[in-house]
Order: C-alpha cells, then sequence, then structure tokens
C-alpha cells in the first residue's frame, strides 16, 4: 500500500460493489460535495444522489450513488449504498425518461404531486446520465 | 384381513403421493441452494451495518432520540414472516407460537403479516393485521423492505405503535432453523466495554447527530428487515425439504409394509386355490 492509500470499501445489501486501495474519493453528501483523502477526521455522513468518483492506481472510476451512509475513519471509509452502479449498468433510456417525468412534475402546480419525491427522483436520474455519459 | 385389490389400490395411492414430495423435495432443495447464496451475499452488508450503527451509539451518549427511547404508545407491531405455502413441517406454526407465548397479547398488537399462513393463523387468533404482505415472500427484494419499513416507521411515527419487533426464522444452517423475536425499535444500545470505546476516535456527524441519525437508523431497520426476509426465504425451503425427505422416507415405509402385506395375501390365495381344487379332485375319485 503506498502512503497516500487507504482501503475503500463499498457494500450493497446484493454485493460487495467495491474494495480495494484508493488514493481519493468524492461524492455528494446531504452538505454538498466531498473529497476524502487519507487520514480524515473520523466522520459519519449521509449520502445525497450524485455521482462517485474513485481514484486509484488505475485512474479515476465513476460510479452513480443514490443512497447510503458513509463511516470515514483515518484508514478506511465504508460506504454503505442501497443503490449504487456502474456507468455501463445504467439504463439510460430509463433514466432519461424519469428525468423527463420528474421535470414535468416539477412544472406542475404544487400539491398535485410530492414535490419532495419529484426532486430526488430528478436528482437520481440526473446523477445516473451523468455517470453514463462520462 | 384387506382384500388383494384394496392393497394394491392403496399402494399406487401412496406410491403417487411419494411422487409429489420427492418432486417437492427436489425443488426446494434448488431453491435452498439458490436463497444460501443470496443470504450469504447480503450478509457482510449487514454485519457491516450492524458493527456501524453499534460503534455509531456507542460513541453517542446521552442522545435524547425517539428512535431510541420508544413512543409513548403502549401499542406494539410485530412483522411476521411466514411463508406463502405449507407443507414446510413446523416452520409457519413455530412463529405463531413465538408471537403468542413472547407476552404480545391480541389487544394491543398489530401484525404486519408477511407471508399468507401466518397471516391466516394469527388472524384466527384474534390478532389485528395491520398490513399484508404476503406478495413480497414470493422474491423479496430490497425495496420491498424499504416498503415495510417506511410503512411501519410511518405508524411508529404517528403514536401508533411504541415499539416495533421482527418475528422471522434464522437460518443457522441448512437443518437448523431457529424461529426469533427480534426488537427493531427502540434500538437497544449495545454495552459496549469501555476499552475498545476509548480505543476509537471521536466520531463526528454530518450535518449533526440527530440528523444523521434519523437517516440511519430507518437504513438500519430496512436492512435488518431485508436480511429476515432472505434468511426466511432460505429456512422455509430448508424447512420444507426436511418435512418432504422425512414424507418421501415414510412412504417408502408405508410401501414397503404394503407389499409385504399383498405378497402374503397374494401367497394365502394361491394356496387357498390350490387346496380348493385338490379337495374337489378328491372327492370326484
Amino acid at each position: 500500500m503506498a502512503d497516500n492509500q487507504f482501503l475503500l470499501k463499498i457494500i450493497t445489501p446484493d454485493r460487495v460493489f467495491y474494495n480495494h486501495d484508493v488514493t481519493m474519493v468524492e461524492f455528494n453528501t446531504l452538505e454538498g460535495e466531498v473529497g476524502i483523502y487519507k487520514n480524515h477526521v473520523p466522520m459519519t455522513m449521509i449520502i445525497a444522489p450524485g455521482i462517485l468518483t474513485i481514484t486509484d492506481e488505475e485512474g479515476p472510476k465513476n460510479a452513480a450513488l443514490h443512497s447510503g451512509f458513509v463511516e470515514v475513519l483515518p484508514e478506511q471509509v465504508t460506504i454503505l449504498a442501497e443503490v449504487i452502479e456502474w456507468p455501463d449498468e445504467v439504463d439510460l433510456g430509463r433514466a432519461e425518461e424519469a428525468r423527463k417525468r420528474a421535470e414535468a412534475r416539477l412544472k406542475e402546480p404544487s400539491g398535485k404531486y410530492d414535490m419532495d419525491r419529484a426532486e430526488m427522483a430528478l436528482r437520481r436520474a440526473i446523477a445516473r446520465i451523468e455517470a453514463a455519459k462520462k | 384381513m384387506a382384500s388383494m385389490r384394496d392393497i394394491k389400490r392403496r399402494k399406487g395411492s401412496i406410491q403417487s403421493t411419494q411422487q409429489i414430495t420427492k418432486a417437492m423435495k427436489l425443488v426446494s432443495t434448488v431453491k435452498l441452494q439458490r436463497a444460501k447464496q443470496r443470504a450469504e451475499e447480503s450478509k457482510s452488508y449487514f454485519d457491516l451495518m450492524y458493527e456501524t450503527v453499534t460503534s455509531v451509539l456507542a460513541r453517542t451518549t446521552g442522545l435524547n432520540h425517539p428512535y431510541l427511547q420508544g413512543g409513548e404508545s403502549g401499542k406494539k407491531a410485530v412483522i411476521a414472516i411466514t411463508s406463502n405455502r405449507g407443507l414446510a413441517g413446523g416452520y409457519n406454526s413455530n412463529i405463531v407460537k413465538l408471537v403468542r407465548d413472547g407476552g404480545f397479547s391480541a389487544d394491543d398488537t398489530a401484525i404486519y403479516a408477511i407471508g399468507k399462513k401466518g397471516r391466516d393463523a394469527l388472524a384466527r387468533q384474534g390478532y389485528q393485521i395491520a398490513i399484508d404482505g404476503s406478495d413480497v415472500m414470493e422474491g423479496p427484494t430490497y425495496a420491498d423492505a424499504i416498503a415495510i419499513s417506511k410503512e411501519v416507521l410511518q405508524a411508529f411515527k404517528d403514536g401508533e405503535v411504541g415499539e416495533i419487533y421482527l418475528a422471522y426464522t434464522r437460518f443457522k444452517n441448512t437443518v437448523v432453523h431457529e424461529p426469533r423475536i427480534l426488537k427493531l425499535l427502540p434500538v437497544e444500545v449495545p454495552n459496549v466495554q469501555g476499552e475498545t470505546q476509548e480505543a476509537k476516535a471521536v466520531m463526528n456527524f454530518e450535518p449533526n447527530d440527530e440528523e444523521a441519525l434519523n437517516q440511519i437508523i430507518p437504513k438500519y431497520m430496512t436492512s435488518l428487515i431485508y436480511g429476515g426476509l432472505i434468511e426466511a426465504v432460505a429456512s422455509e425451503n430448508g424447512a420444507r425439504m426436511q418435512a418432504m425427505d422425512s414424507a418421501t422416507n415414510n412412504a417408502e415405509e408405508m410401501i414397503n409394509k404394503l407389499s409385504l402385506q399383498y405378497n402374503r395375501a397374494r401367497q394365502g390365495a394361491i394356496t387357498q386355490e390350490l387346496t380348493e381344487i385338490i379337495a374337489g379332485a378328491n372327492a370326484i375319485s
């Protein structure tokens, strides 16, 4: 393990998504976008839908990360993800459709749809699309 | 003594029953393999989830959060996971018994039934069925678990129930399945020894302690429910496999016994006929 690397574990209910040494990981939290290097202060954060970027020896990798939480320790970062996809697993057609639907709902007069839900759906769709296009 | 024809008919019917139980055993064996694999794949998630939540809770003492305190209502919610189909030995009745004898009286317990058999049996005992999610048992997904946990949490937030339990069958291995009740809410803060607690650094929360717990505990619950569903499916198929195996063996035993009886009866009939013919011939000569 190089000096500036730490262990990143990404686990979903169905599988171990990623388990390797990395130099940096970036993702979205409720408080905004964060990037984490080695020796970070111990912290627990809640994930917001967005793109996850992993930088390891092979260079950066993207994935669409939707929900879950992160436990950050100086030597190890654990992401407990409820939903996460590699770019090639994203169904682009479906994501586009979901984005259009959510946008249409957000334009409707308030009260007809659950705005928070539509907003979250929109953010998920955008995260998927961006991850797939990169 | 039963006639030869009766014995033969009986043997035939047992043989066809045996074919059915044999087929069912094979089907549940295959299903069990699949369910077992799924349970193993998801195990690391739950272990980590449990570890994380307990370590988080151990480092946040003195928090006054409803998820840790329990609601004011004396009512309890029980998520009872059983199967949709029978012929699985004591699998379903064990869960029903566990709920009935576990201190949950019919008056102040709301049952969130997953699985038709448990739903019907508990309804017969006078329990109130809040929600019937039996379709889930056909192939539980994480999304199903999210839906169930949302439903129960809503009842908790609305003050309808004060405590939430999960009744399911734990899959220890292929032959041992243990029905048990797990307390989901309020979360019981584990007694972590002082040393391990001090060894770990102080945890920070973003946005803040309360909000983080608000988000993490529902996820924790969902993962426990999902784990319960998956293990229950594995246990169900394990239980059915065992039940069908012993049914097949019993049928085999009965068939052997009947074959013996049939052969004896046949021999008896032949002997009798011979005796009659000889006696008849003697009488003529």
